[in-house]
């Protein structure tokens, strides 16, 4: 066995290790899409309050949290939050991977909620405004049934993103793959197999689900056929990383 | 006040890392779009199938998995020395994003109104020339928004160069954080700021960009 090269030996003791990380990995992925899911409804409703001010605030907020990246929200989280005198508290790796990432997702999930409510034809509220509807019955009859569908295959596609993004908190020490197979790299000296088999796993459990969320979306277009509904989507596309 | 007097200077010199990482990602990120983009539309099924392995492997796969591939196991694998870890970083960023952008290169082209290259034909225009006045001129236009946001990205992207051991804006702040413990909070405050200043030219380019490509195009 060379220091050098391919050694399926290698390739083969490593595979059990990496394979250990991959449950936390998966969990933290839907962990923090449940996270970014319910509070993207908070920047979806900043993004309705009625005073100005507010609403100015909270956007720059937002756009602060999305142009930054998030690894360095979540050393923010592990590593600085202890040290905020006051309101300091300390988190585990796997709690602050879950508030760093969601967070930082939810600001692109409260936009893809904001595209879903903004299809919704003019008509529709006026409609229900002239059909004496109350805010809630405006709500769930009438807004949410139309503005949701549409947004369903974005939305599969940033869970799809959030796999592929919590590798990340392999560096403040959460055991998922990646740390797996760092960690069995740095015991022999060989990264090539276990980062190999990080890849191979990673394409095995993305691609077939981007074929089907593909499939859905293609399913939700002709069903839908909203052309207006389609082009303010994929607006939001930018997030796609 | 005295903290930030002493962090300043030492995350300036991270800057000039992040912003050249940023810069040579850009350049190359968007030529292998360009290059990636047409090649899936050629007529030569080996070369379609090939980039299409490209795309759906890079696509499919995360990036800091890529990044530590390139930086642990490309030289392993060929026995060579990838040169330094900042092209390590390069290549591993523009090649994720080169995938990205060349799919949205392709739909734009793809998307130009049929009716467009009809008439091209019609003039009897060349397939050249058809692509290179007619067609790729309006697919550019929609192509323009999603390039905006992929810069923001990719400059985020770039913090991920700190774990290959590049002194980029992170690296500086995390060498300052274990400095002085107590003082993490400003720190990382201080790198987000930084990170989002440089942002903001992004942010206004991605917004007139949006402008520009909204002005009428000839499309379905």
């Amino acid at each position: 066995m060379t220091d050098n090269g391919w050694s399926w030996e290698t390739f083969f003791d490593s595979f059990p290790i990496v394979l250990q990380g991959l449950g936390i990995t998966l969990g933290l992925t839907i962990a923090c899409y449940l996270f970014a899911l319910i509070f993207g409804f908070f920047w979806t409703f900043a993004k309705r309050i009625p005073i100005k001010a507010i609403r100015w605030v909270l956007s720059w907020i937002m756009e602060f949290i999305r142009s930054t990246p998030p690894l360095v929200q979540l050393f923010f989280l592990y590593y600085a939050w202890p040290m905020v005198p006051g309101i300091g508290v300390t988190l585990d790796p796997f709690t602050s991977a879950v508030l760093g990432l969601g967070i930082h997702y939810s600001t692109y999930i409260g936009e893809v909620y904001r595209s879903g409510i903004d299809s919704v034809g003019v008509g529709q509220w006026e409609a229900s405004r002239a059909l004496n509807f109350s805010t809630k019955q405006k709500w769930t009859k009438i807004i949410l049934p139309q503005a949701i569908p549409p947004t369903i295959p974005m939305l599969g596609n940033y869970l799809i993103i959030m796999f592929k993004e919590v590798p990340l908190a392999s560096t403040v020490g959460v055991s998922g793959i990646l740390f797996m197979a760092n960690e069995f790299g740095s015991q022999h000296w060989k990264y090539l197999e276990p980062i190999t088999i990080v890849a191979i796993l990673f394409l095995v459990l993305s691609y077939p689900s981007a074929l089907l969320i593909n499939k859905l979306e293609k399913k939700m277009n002709r069903r839908f056929d909203k052309k207006a509904v389609n082009t303010k989507v994929q607006e939001n596309k930018g997030a796609v990383s | 006040m005295s903290t930030i007097s002493h962090v300043f200077p030492i995350l300036m010199k991270g800057v000039e890392v992040t912003v050249t990482v940023l810069l040579a990602s850009i350049v190359i990120g968007y030529l292998v779009a360009f290059i990636a983009g047409f090649c899936r539309l050629s007529n030569n099924i080996i070369l379609r199938k090939f980039t299409g392995f490209y795309v759906e492997v890079f696509r499919g796969t995360s990036l800091i998995v890529q990044l530590f591939w390139f930086y642990y196991a490309l030289p392993m694998l060929f026995n060579f020395d990838i040169g330094s870890n900042y092209w390590a970083g390069v290549l591993a960023i523009s090649l994720n994003y080169g995938a990205y952008l060349s799919e949205i290169v392709r739909g734009s082209i793809v998307s130009v109104a049929k009716g467009q290259t009809e008439a091209a034909t019609a003039l009897n225009m060349s397939s050249f020339q058809r692509m290179r006045l007619v067609v790729f001129p309006q697919a550019v236009r929609m192509m323009l928004p999603e390039f905006g946001n992929y810069l923001i990205l990719m400059l985020k992207s770039t913090s991920l160069v700190s774990l290959i051991g590049m002194t980029d804006i992170l690296y500086q702040g995390d060498i300052l954080r274990s400095a002085n413990l107590s003082q993490a909070p400003t720190i990382y405050l201080l790198v987000l700021v930084f990170y989002f200043i440089l942002a903001l030219p992004l942010i206004w380019l991605t917004k007139k960009m949006e402008k520009v490509s909204k002005k009428g195009v000839a499309s379905q």
